[in-house]
């Protein structure tokens, strides 16, 4: 592990708020276990407040933290350092961190209740949205200067992709519901992370029976092997290009 | 040492630095002056590589600085505004620098004790005043033994004893050979320091001359009456 990146993951874990979002999950996730007598009913409840409050601390928090370290960063580049190198340490420091609070908070009692497949999968979605959403707060900082238009966007980003997104597609579905395009919304989910995330982990708790003919087209694409493996890609690519554009314009950026 | 070629940089439609040459070789001792916002901080963080400009090129060591980090470790920087991270204590800051560029140069840290900085170094940078924040940055561009020296405003926010400290540090850094590149609006101080002028206005250079050549064409024994003089020449032109 370089150096730089000790010193953040230092930071981040002196910092009370990354101490209180790892208790807030952590008792979150104990006691919705123990109120559900089975585990799959658990993961389904743990699912949905996951998908809620993970994606919002890992935005909030790291667009936060990103326009706080501007002095540390300022510091860092008048030393013979490397700028993408700089952008990297961050990137990996805070998603270090907070998948550590992750697997701290949910992880060990999703192991603990659940060691099933789904619980495995439910725990590899959380890293991966915990990392989308990172990445996406690289670009919402890197977009403007301004620290408060930046939390802005990041906050807005979420607000999208956790609830307005539901809303336009379930829109779309009624305005389109005579046409078939149940196969075209398969290709739709890809553009959010969460709703990828969270299709993913229903097709396998076998609640899809409840969804109706769209579910049947969904179990057909995600519940095969293949399926699974283009949706985890396409979640790495949230990861990647997000972060990629901020750390293209980072190496641009007059400080 | 540093040739830089052409350099253009615009912020929007302010244009900064308008085809900026100059070059420096070792041993000399540079002031940079010029009226507010005439670009002297723009031109300084161009070769720093903190801002890349919009034209042209700059190489140190006869390299080009685009896309290279490392000669940095040859350059000290010391800013105008020294910015750290809050939460952090003198101490730590220095440890951290150290440990990342974990150098094996001797370290210089006369400057550590005569701003008698160990004696703060449990507090924190947030507490700071800004004179002290400038003692550590002072100590910070020193600390590696740089062949380069870069200060903007050194001596703005210090009192007069850390000032003459300073001073003293730069006269015998400049002793060993060092490029050393300083800009200041305090002229008078700078009368025993520097051999060579470089002025700007509005982002071009317009002068860029040794102290005795300034000397003999204006006929002026301090820099700052020297100065004055060239200036109020320019304006009745």
């Amino acid at each position: 592990m370089n150096r730089i990146i000790k010193f953040i993951v230092l930071d981040i874990l002196k910092n009370k708020i990354v101490l209180v979002y790892t208790i807030i999950l952590s008792i979150l996730s104990w006691s919705v276990f123990s109120l559900e007598d089975n585990s799959t009913k658990g993961l389904l409840t743990l699912l949905n407040v996951i998908l809620l409050t993970v994606p919002l601390v890992s935005v909030v928090f790291s667009t936060i933290y990103i326009y706080n370290s501007s002095e540390f960063i300022e510091l860092l580049l008048s030393q013979p350092i490397k700028r993408s190198k700089i952008w990297w340490s961050l990137f990996f420091g805070l998603t270090l961190s907070l998948l550590l609070s992750f697997f701290i908070g949910t992880g060990i009692p999703i192991l603990f209740y659940a060691p099933s497949d789904v619980g495995i999968m439910m725990l590899l979605v959380g890293f991966f949205i915990t990392t989308v959403f990172v990445s996406i707060a690289f670009l919402s900082s890197i977009l403007t200067r301004d620290k408060a238009k930046g939390i802005g966007i990041a906050i807005m980003l979420w607000l999208f992709f956790a609830l307005l997104f539901d809303g336009l597609i379930l829109f779309l579905l009624f305005q389109l519901s005579e046409y078939p395009i149940e196969k075209m919304m398969v290709g739709v989910t890809a553009f959010n992370p969460i709703d990828l995330a969270r299709i993913l982990i229903l097709l396998h708790l076998d609640v899809s029976a409840m969804m109706g003919y769209t579910g049947a087209i969904f179990k057909d694409f995600f519940g095969t092997s293949f399926g699974i493996f283009v949706a985890f890609f396409i979640l790495f690519l949230w990861v990647i290009i997000p972060f990629w554009i901020s750390l293209l314009k980072f190496n641009r950026k007059d400080l | 040492m540093i040739e830089i070629n052409n350099i253009s940089k615009s912020f929007g439609k302010l244009k900064v630095l308008n085809n900026v040459n100059l070059s420096c070789k070792k041993g000399e001792c540079i002031a940079l002056i010029g009226p507010n916002g005439c670009g002297k901080t723009t031109l300084i963080k161009s070769i720093l590589g903190m801002v890349i400009p919009t034209e042209g090129t700059i190489k140190f060591k006869e390299e080009y600085i685009s896309k290279n980090y490392e000669y940095r470790q040859h350059i000290g920087y010391m800013p105008q505004i020294g910015r750290y991270p809050d939460n952090m204590t003198i101490g730590q800051i220095l440890e951290m620098i150290k440990e990342i560029r974990r150098s094996d140069v001797q370290l210089d840290e006369d400057l550590l004790h005569q701003f008698k900085l160990k004696d703060l170094f449990n507090k924190r940078m947030s507490t700071l005043s800004g004179g002290t924040t400038q003692k550590v940055s002072a100590t910070l561009a020193f600390l590696f033994n740089p062949d380069v020296l870069i200060l903007d405003e050194p001596t703005a926010g210090l009192d007069p004893l850390a000032s003459e400290i300073l001073k003293e540090k730069i006269i015998s850094e400049k002793q060993k050979g060092k490029l050393i590149l300083i800009t200041s609006h305090l002229l008078s101080e700078l009368d025993d320091l520097i051999t060579q002028i470089i002025f700007m206005q509005e982002g071009v250079v317009q002068f860029h001359k040794t102290i005795e050549d300034l000397k003999s064409s204006t006929g002026e024994e301090k820099i700052s009456k020297a100065i004055a003089n060239i200036l109020k020449g320019r304006n009745n032109e």
